[in-house]
């Protein structure tokens, strides 16, 4: 099926550029005081670092729709945990 | 052949059957670890939200070269067991097992920087628990940010130590000559756990270390 | 010879029971049947343990004076009681058994997706039960099932390490079971086997397994967390080092609530079978019962908040999780109706099984319905910590999900033994059980409302009363229990042999011989007809 996809050793050099690129930027940024800001750069860049990842290095791209529904659902998952959990606990702390 | 013979397990009905079920199979308990790492991000996020200059000065603490070079170290043993998997699709033995090696020993690095990191750790007396002391305005609250580094970074170290052992069965295997074009279902199962325990690492790194290091 | 199509009534030569003896070809197996059958052993042996820490706490309940216990001791029974009966009884009990039993059989496969997987589950979940067993035997634990800290995670002297250490391994034995359910249930149905055209059975096992890898993974880290608390005396949960104790509940309830819609869904689907088989009926509206099964399991894991109310979870919160617990009751409701609907003009039979599925649609019912109470913001207030949340979690729990349990047993005995019960003694023993279970739990609603507190052993005079009937149910129950399993245990080796499909009921696992040789059907069967395809006015016969 689709996941015998085999990805060209010069995509995964490619992504792994990327990779490192997008550690060196996540420390520079961090370097700049963005205030609030700070968080929502660093976790973008990882975000996308992640999906990378994800997609080539762990062949999502080229795999069964299946596995995405359940890579995605785990997404969902997280979400609502962090989510619902941390506002709560910070509408207490914030008292 | 001989090889439909001794790779399939009797339950599947073919070849096939059995490759997406051993990849779905990785995918569903990757879900389990999402939601089990999920648990510590969600008492991070609540806590560093609202004792942000405690965890601050905590981070400051942390070592940012140590944690940058793992993090560059665990990106790189990503690309190398992916040209493990590579190798694997190819039926090159020799890179198959070149690679593998590689990747273990890039994981035990970060595993080693890792060790070096946390004996600083204990040495600076940052270690939660009765010897804790911390120079700052907020002790308490920055010792509950050094007890989630260590949960956090202890559980991801764990999962490396697992994966280093995983990739070690593999490489024997794959030395034993168990894999071919037609049959690398273990390898790549692998590859998806190591990729998994890098993509924690790149969550965790700037939520741990780049809290503060601003100009 | 064709040992899996044997003359009717006969057992067959070679089957999975027999192909193989030695106390090895048990713990070495790797079919899915005779691993249903060591979960079996297992979870009946810490059915029993529970049931005897009930028993503890019925008798300290029948006086008013905290007498036959200290305590510290009486916390012990409790806690006991509810970490034995939830995690090792009541979630891996009809998935474990009847699960790993029955998914390969109904969709027409050899095995689950990962045989030794499955083994290794049960490995684990005995190991997690070693743990407990020695932290009950070494002193007991007294935090409650809930261990909320920081009792728990720092004040406790009892032995909540070892305990917590065996609910965390047993989490993985649910994680891989729930695992290999959604592999098989994906990649290895027969040909022409469509989703739609699945049994029930299948759809709340699918459910069921999804809870487990969502939510399991949750409950082990906040127990992870637990342990590492009092290892390294640290305070993540604990306000004194600056810690939040409600961030423990709330990393506890976002299993645990899921958790109960692991313990009642599969039970759901065994009702669902039984159901349409004595109703000689097609289930009413199958798709609203597969879709709810889906829906139950999602709306789910939006609920947790409702064990919070008066935790000091921020109002807002509390509204919101108010609204969505309403919301998740409605597929039960539809359950429910469509079940009903489908015993409505059906050809009803009143064998056992039957028995037991009635039971639990009247009970859930019950239980489900004063769940309304309880996630009301205003009268859980009053409600919360008091008897009427036993009495509502104990008619879903027994009421609920034990009778279906025991309904699923006795329906599918002839597939997994051979042979037949004693159908008199089961209908017998199935209204004993309805008549102590509710001679048990009802007074404890009136209890409940009146103000008592649950897990306190001493109590005002005036509700006594009631205790004492509570603890004779109790007794009765007991009874009630104890027939099966003797005619049970009889019935292997006296019991006429059943033939492959003595209820006429549809499904492949009553295509082939009873019991089934290892690898379930000589060739794939191949599917084309919908489920439940029985015709009003058949009557079943009995051979």
């Amino acid at each position: 099926m689709s996941h015998d996809h085999i990805v060209s050793p010069k995509l995964y050099l490619g992504v792994l550029a990327i990779l490192l690129v997008g550690t060196a930027l996540t420390v520079a940024a961090a370097r700049v005081d963005l205030g609030g800001l700070n968080i929502v750069v660093a976790m973008s860049i990882a975000v996308v670092k992640a999906s990378f990842v994800v997609l080539y290095f762990m062949h999502l791209k080229y795999s069964h729709r299946l596995n995405w529904v359940f890579g995605a659902a785990a997404m969902l998952w997280l979400a609502l945990l962090i989510g619902l959990t941390s506002t709560d606990v910070i509408a207490r702390l914030t008292e | 052949m001989s090889d439909q013979a001794t790779t399939l397990a009797p339950q599947f009905e073919g070849l096939a059957q059995q490759k997406e079920s051993a990849i779905f199979g990785m995918w569903v308990f990757l879900v389990t670890e999402v939601m089990f790492f999920g648990g510590m991000f969600a008492g991070y996020t609540a806590y560093r939200y609202r004792f942000h200059e405690a965890f601050t000065a905590g981070s400051d603490h942390l070592n940012l070269l140590l944690g940058g070079v793992n993090t560059a170290v665990l990106i790189l043993s990503s690309f190398t067991m992916a040209m493990a998997v590579h190798s694997a699709q190819l039926n090159r033995r020799r890179a198959l097992i070149v690679f593998l090696v590689l990747t273990m020993l890039l994981g035990s690095t970060f595993l080693g920087i890792k060790a070096v990191e946390y004996s600083h750790k204990f040495h600076e007396h940052l270690l939660p628990g009765p010897a804790f002391q911390f120079e700052g305005a907020d002790p308490q609250h920055a010792q509950l940010f050094f007890s989630f580094y260590f949960a956090m970074t202890g559980f991801h170290a764990l999962h490396m130590v697992i994966g280093v052992a995983l990739l070690a069965i593999m490489t024997w295997f794959a030395w034993r000559g168990r894999f071919s074009a037609e049959y690398y279902n273990p390898i790549e199962v692998s590859g998806l756990y190591w990729h998994f325990v890098d993509i924690v690492w790149i969550f965790l790194f700037p939520l741990l270390y780049l809290v503060g290091h601003h100009g | 010879m064709n040992a899996a199509r044997p003359a009717a009534n006969q057992m067959p030569k070679v089957h999975y029971l027999n192909v193989d003896y030695g106390i090895r070809s048990w713990l070495f197996t790797i079919d899915h049947k005779r691993i249903a059958l060591l979960y079996l052993g297992s979870i009946t042996l810490f059915f029993v343990l529970g049931g005897l820490f009930a028993t503890a706490i019925r008798l300290e309940l029948l006086t008013p004076a905290g007498d036959l216990f200290e305590s510290e001791t009486y916390n012990k029974m409790f806690t006991m009681h509810g970490v034995v009966m939830i995690f090792f009884f009541l979630i891996p009990s009809i998935p474990a058994t009847l699960g790993n039993f029955l998914v390969p059989m109904m969709i027409g496969a050899r095995d689950l997706a990962f045989p030794r997987i499955n083994l290794l589950s049960w490995y684990i979940y005995t190991l997690g039960g070693l743990f407990t067993l020695f932290a009950i035997l070494s002193g007991g634990v007294d935090t409650g099932w809930t261990f909320y800290t920081p009792y728990s995670s720092t004040y406790s002297n009892t032995n909540v390490m070892a305990t917590a250490v065996g609910v965390f391994i047993l989490g993985f034995s649910s994680i891989l079971t729930g695992f290999n359910f959604i592999i098989t249930i994906h990649k290895m149905r027969a040909p022409g086997l469509t989703w739609f055209r699945l049994p029930l059975f299948i759809w709340a096992h699918y459910a069921t397994s999804v809870i487990m890898i969502l939510g399991t993974p949750v409950v082990a880290i906040a127990i992870a967390l637990v342990g590492l608390e009092r290892l390294f005396h640290i305070g993540i949960f604990n306000p004194a080092l600056g810690g939040d104790p409600v961030l423990f509940q709330h990393l506890f309830w976002f299993y645990s609530h899921p958790a109960v819609y692991i313990m009642i869904l599969p039970s759901m689907g065994v009702i669902s079978e039984i159901v349409c088989c004595f109703s000689r009926k097609k289930i009413f509206g199958y798709s609203f019962v597969a879709f709810s099964s889906i829906a139950i399991a999602l709306l789910g894991f939006l609920v947790w908040g409702h064990h919070m109310f008066v935790s000091s979870q921020s109002m807002y919160a509390g509204m919101v999780f108010s609204i969505l617990s309403f919301l998740v009751a409605i597929p039960s409701a539809v359950k429910v109706f469509n079940w009903t609907a489908t015993m409505y003009k059906g050809s009803v039979m009143y064998n056992a099984p039957m028995l037991y599925a009635m039971g639990f649609i009247g009970l859930f019912t019950m239980g489900g319905l004063t769940g309304l109470f309880l996630s009301t913001l205003a009268t859980d207030v009053h409600l919360h910590d008091t008897y009427f949340v036993v009495a509502h979690f104990h008619y879903i729990m027994v009421g609920g999900a034990l009778m279906g349990y025991l309904g699923g047993i006795h329906f599918w005995w002839p597939k997994i033994s051979g042979r037949l019960y004693p159908e008199a003694w089961a209908r017998f023993s199935a209204l004993i059980i309805f008549v102590g279970f509710n001679l048990t739990f009802f007074p404890q609603f009136i209890l409940g409302y009146l103000g008592m507190p649950r897990r306190y052993h001493a109590y005002p005079p005036e509700f006594q009363v009631l205790n004492v009937m509570s603890t004779a149910g109790a007794s009765i129950l007991a009874v009630g229990y104890a027939i099966p399993l003797i005619y049970l245990f009889w019935s292997l080796r006296y019991g006429p042999a059943a033939g492959p499909n003595p209820w006429q009921a549809k499904g492949l696992e009553w295509q082939t011989s009873s019991p089934p040789p290892t690898h379930n059907f000589p060739e794939t069967p191949v599917v084309t007809e919908e489920a439940y395809e029985y015709y009003p006015g058949a009557e079943a016969e009995r051979v």
